[in-house]
């Protein structure tokens, strides 16, 4: 048995199949990821992703080490419950985990993977040198994340009636502290939607409540073709420890500015610059496979400019046919796909398939 | 995938192979060839499936046909050695049938068989749930 949210029975008794993830008894699905993945794009479900390590970062100097310690810049959180998306980075330029900082009262918050927890935690209390800062791992809090169209109108109908107003003036990427929840629009699904991060003895009458609400429960499954479909990285498949973020189509998230500001990686991620300028570094890519098959993780490319690999590849539910993300030569102008044997032709496409229930590629 | 023992659907006039396909002896003496509830449980939902083609002859244990779900790919196996003489082309257009109607309208393909002896190889349904157990 792994470890278990506090939520487990809860996921029991909606059904759920559950799997080993990362070491942790998670849901895969409730019945069918199709019909829960179609959930999320057209009306509003519930994931429970409060396997996902919280970490808070506090002290004098917490804002000068996570500019040091992260690629994005937090100086860029000019208010309490701003977030942000960032690499955090080895000295090799190569990622050691993505993750969301959220800028708190207290200092900020780091919400990261659960499979690289112990990693991450390692890493950052090694790196506190010289900084005057206190790091605490938040085991306790859970985190519910609701998605969809109809999210943030079913979330108005089951908390407290003074709080909609502040909930619904939310903006993308920011997040206000409601009594014992930090609400942000924040998410994983390419829909709008919220994530609340809140204590874990509060988390079954929440969870209760949002499915009275016809809020449907979402396992794993459907989150994991969600973000595939919205385009977005899932560490350890699309990049890791061995991947530069300018070969995992992660660059927008790279403070280069201010100059003066160094962090860790920064001297790497200038030779990678100049290897890809050379055209020596791959890019990470979506590819569309329009005929019958499905793309799958680990499939081997060939294109005009040399070898690939599929690092994440599904059947898409909203657009009916296979979709991947794929790390290629840069600049490929045609890829091949052996598929189980019969090699296919498929289209190469930014890596962004679907926003807000529509297909958004050409 | 975890959850102890196969509580799913296991009809006793089957037989059955350890890779999770049915095998049905139909009134005109031709074989119906499908996959069990607990292997389309564990797929998940399917969304495509690759049929073979009729009038091909087939070995015991050939991969003759390929179901996708979302999540992953898996080989459909020849229970038996024999002949196909029909496959069912509505799952083409219509793969979740395999999902809702494993044992009757998600059958795959038919074939006539070469050695009927073979089939007593095959499990029957309480040695193929004593298999789904012990996976």
């Amino acid at each position: 048995m792994g470890q278990q949210t506090s939520l487990y029975q809860k996921h029991l008794d909606a059904g759920a199949k559950i799997v080993d993830f990362a070491g942790w008894d998670m849901p895969i699905n409730y019945g069918s990821l199709i019909e829960e993945h179609n959930q999320v794009r057209t009306a509003a479900g519930v994931f429970d992703v409060s396997h996902m390590a919280v970490v808070d970062v506090g002290g004098k100097d917490a804002e000068k080490y996570l500019r040091y310690l992260l690629a994005n810049d937090v100086a860029k959180l000019d208010e309490v419950g701003r977030a942000l998306y960032s690499a955090m980075l080895n000295h090799d330029g190569h990622v050691l985990d993505d993750l969301i900082v959220y800028r708190m009262s207290f200092g900020y918050r780091l919400v990261v993977n659960c499979a690289t927890r112990g990693k991450d935690l390692r890493w950052m209390i090694q790196n506190t040198d010289g900084y005057a800062v206190s790091i605490q791992e938040r085991p306790r809090l859970a985190i519910l994340a609701v998605h969809g169209p109809e999210s943030i109108n079913k979330v108005c109908e089951v908390v407290e009636e003074d709080q909609t107003n502040q909930i619904r003036g939310l903006k993308y990427f920011h997040g206000v502290e409601l009594e014992r929840f930090f609400i942000a629009r924040t998410g994983y699904t390419g829909e709008k939607g919220v994530e609340f991060i809140f204590p874990d003895s509060d988390a079954s009458e929440l969870w209760d409540k949002l499915l009275a609400a016809g809020v449907k429960p979402i396992g794993i499954g459907a989150r994991d073709t969600l973000r595939l479909e919205a385009g977005m990285n899932l560490y350890g498949h699309d990049m890791d420890e061995t991947t530069s973020p300018l070969a995992a189509n992660m660059e927008f998230t790279i403070a280069y500015e201010p100059e003066d500001r160094e962090f860790i990686g920064k001297p790497a991620l200038i030779a990678h610059k100049q290897l890809r300028d050379a055209g020596k570094l791959p890019e990470l890519v979506g590819l569309v496979l329009e005929s019958r098959g499905v793309l799958r993780e680990g499939q081997k490319l060939v294109t005009d400019k040399g070898e690939g690999i599929i690092t994440s590849g599904s059947f898409s539910p909203t657009l009916k046919h296979s979709i991947a993300l794929a790390r290629i030569p840069i600049n490929s102008q045609s890829c091949e796909v052996d598929l189980r044997g019969t090699i296919t032709t498929v289209r190469i496409v930014k890596p962004n398939f679907v926003r807000f229930g529509k297909k958004v590629f050409e | 995938m975890r959850g102890g023992h196969c509580v799913s659907d296991i009809p006793g006039d089957l037989r059955y192979t350890s890779t999770h396909e049915w095998v049905r002896i139909n009134d005109d003496g031709t074989a119906s060839v499908g996959i069990s509830d607990h292997a389309q449980d564990a797929l998940g939902d399917i969304v495509f499936v690759e049929l073979p083609e009729p009038g091909s002859s087939v070995n015991a244990k050939d991969e003759v046909a390929v179901v996708e779900s979302v999540k992953a790919a898996s080989d459909i196996y020849s229970p038996v050695s024999g002949e196909i003489t029909a496959v069912n082309e509505a799952l083409v257009d219509a793969p979740d049938t395999v999902n809702s109607s494993p044992y009757e309208n998600g059958w795959f393909f038919k074939m006539k068989i070469g050695d009927e002896t073979k089939l007593h190889e095959l499990m029957d349904a309480h040695a193929y749930s004593k298999h789904c157990d012990d996976e």
